[in-house]
């Protein structure tokens, strides 16, 4: 089954780098499951969310709206010619929401307590409920959506054929939950209008989450894609090459036009709350930067792109765009958060907690490497050639 | 735009009728960029 794999590829740079990173992963897992939060994070009573939701949680599920974003083209809206892309994009979002999970628990503390708010104590008023709910819904949906791949590699034609059959209805029941939870998590942000910057702050901070998630979708599979086609060329059949550069140039035409739809929305969360003075303050400054470098240029440059059919642009604008729904999640959970406190009060993440969510990326894309380099991901399995 | 507002109908006066402006000026922006966007389409 694993035959074939070479030793000497093993002991590359990067496997080296990654082991080292996992085990200091597991030696702060260990401290921080015996010794508490304190023990390896700066979070107080001020800040009781750091980095691991401001990172792992709000950035990991937004840069794993691939899934839903990708399967609802091909599957609801019938762009056939994007479908190479699916697979690879519902197997990210898959790792993205079971390392979401995974990071959840680190902030937790007690893991065995992560089916409470459904068996226990339910709290349907909360937006966490409601994110909870969604999150653990469309696990499922990406479980069984990605499983097919599984069932292939591992010969089970029936149960291949059953989860098959469930396309359609599975796309459509992780659009609905990808709306409703992709959205709840800028909700989460409400509660909290005296916390977070007022050019940060907005009633529309649901919408913004939901629509920025589209951006971080579109833009995870060009770039994750274009990581793909360099380094895993070898596993990819002639019908993902052939189809690379029509995913890149469709996606990169959405994403100019979602991102520019964005930064219109933004503009208009500022003149509806008559925020504009806060523009010519050093929070403004930042603001602008987000706004300006990460939303309308990646937006002109995503343009330009597609105008020129230039697919190393687009691509690396993707990249750039990746890096701009980190800026903006990070911004809302922890730079414009408590912005009023004083520095002495403000939250900085202990290296350990910058490590832990090191280790738990790096553990998502160990297994990344894994699935792609064994499974029917990046090819068609020569047995089910053409039955999507 | 530092006004002071001294009731909730000034400030809504104000600032909705700006966001309308602005919407206005974005749908119109965002016309022109799809024509940018899609103008090499055909080619």
């Amino acid at each position: 089954m694993f035959a074939g794999i070479d030793k000497r590829k093993l002991y590359t740079p990067f496997n080296i780098a990654s082991g080292i990173i996992l085990i200091i992963g597991a030696v702060l897992t260990v401290l921080r499951f015996t010794g508490g939060l304190s023990m390896v994070t700066n979070l107080d009573d001020n800040n009781p969310w750091g980095l691991w939701i401001g990172f792992d949680l709000l950035c990991g599920v937004a840069l794993a709206a691939g899934g839903y974003v990708t399967s609802s083209a091909v599957y609801i809206f019938g762009m056939k010619k994007y479908h190479s892309a699916v697979r690879p994009a519902i197997l990210t979002g898959f790792l993205g929401y079971s390392f979401v999970v995974f990071a959840l628990m680190y902030d937790l503390g007690r893991p065995y307590r992560l089916p409470y708010p459904f068996v226990v104590q339910a709290g349907p008023t909360s937006f966490l409920f409601e994110v909870g709910l969604c999150v653990a819904l469309y696990l499922t949906v990406l479980f069984i959506e990605f499983s097919p791949a599984a069932w292939e590699f591992m010969g089970w034609k029936k149960i291949r054929k059953i989860a098959h059959s469930l396309t359609i209805p599975l796309t459509i029941f992780g659009v609905v939950l990808s709306t409703l939870h992709q959205s709840s998590l800028g909700g989460l942000y409400l509660i909290a209008p005296s916390k977070l910057h007022p050019l940060w702050y907005s009633a529309y901070l649901p919408l913004f989450f939901f629509v920025s998630s589209i951006v971080a979708g579109l833009s995870m599979v060009m770039f994750e894609g274009s990581l793909a086609h360099k380094y895993y060329h070898d596993k990819m059949d002639r019908t993902h090459l052939n189809e690379a550069s029509e995913v890149v140039l469709g996606f990169g035409k959405a994403a100019a036009l979602v991102l520019s739809g964005y930064f219109v929305m933004k503009v208009i969360g500022i003149a509806v709350d008559n925020n504009w003075h806060y523009l010519a303050t050093g929070w403004g400054a930042w603001f602008l930067v987000e706004l300006i470098g990460f939303v309308a240029l990646p937006a002109l440059a995503f343009a330009i792109g597609v105008r020129e059919k230039n697919r190393k642009l687009i691509q690396r604008t993707a990249a750039w765009a990746v890096l701009g729904i980190v800026v903006n999640r990070l911004n809302v959970s922890l730079i414009a958060f408590n912005w009023q406190l004083p520095a002495a009060d403000r939250y900085f993440p202990s290296w350990m907690e910058i490590m832990t969510s090191l280790f738990i990326v790096t553990l998502g894309v160990t297994v990344y490497r894994l699935i792609v380099t064994f499974l029917p991901i990046l090819h068609e399995h020569p047995e089910y050639k053409d039955s999507h | 735009m530092d006004a002071i507002y001294y009731t909730l109908q000034d400030f809504l006066t104000f600032t909705k009728g700006f966001t309308y402006v602005l919407m206005g000026v974005g749908l119109v922006g965002f016309i022109g960029f799809w024509r940018f966007l899609t103008a090499r389409d055909d080619d």
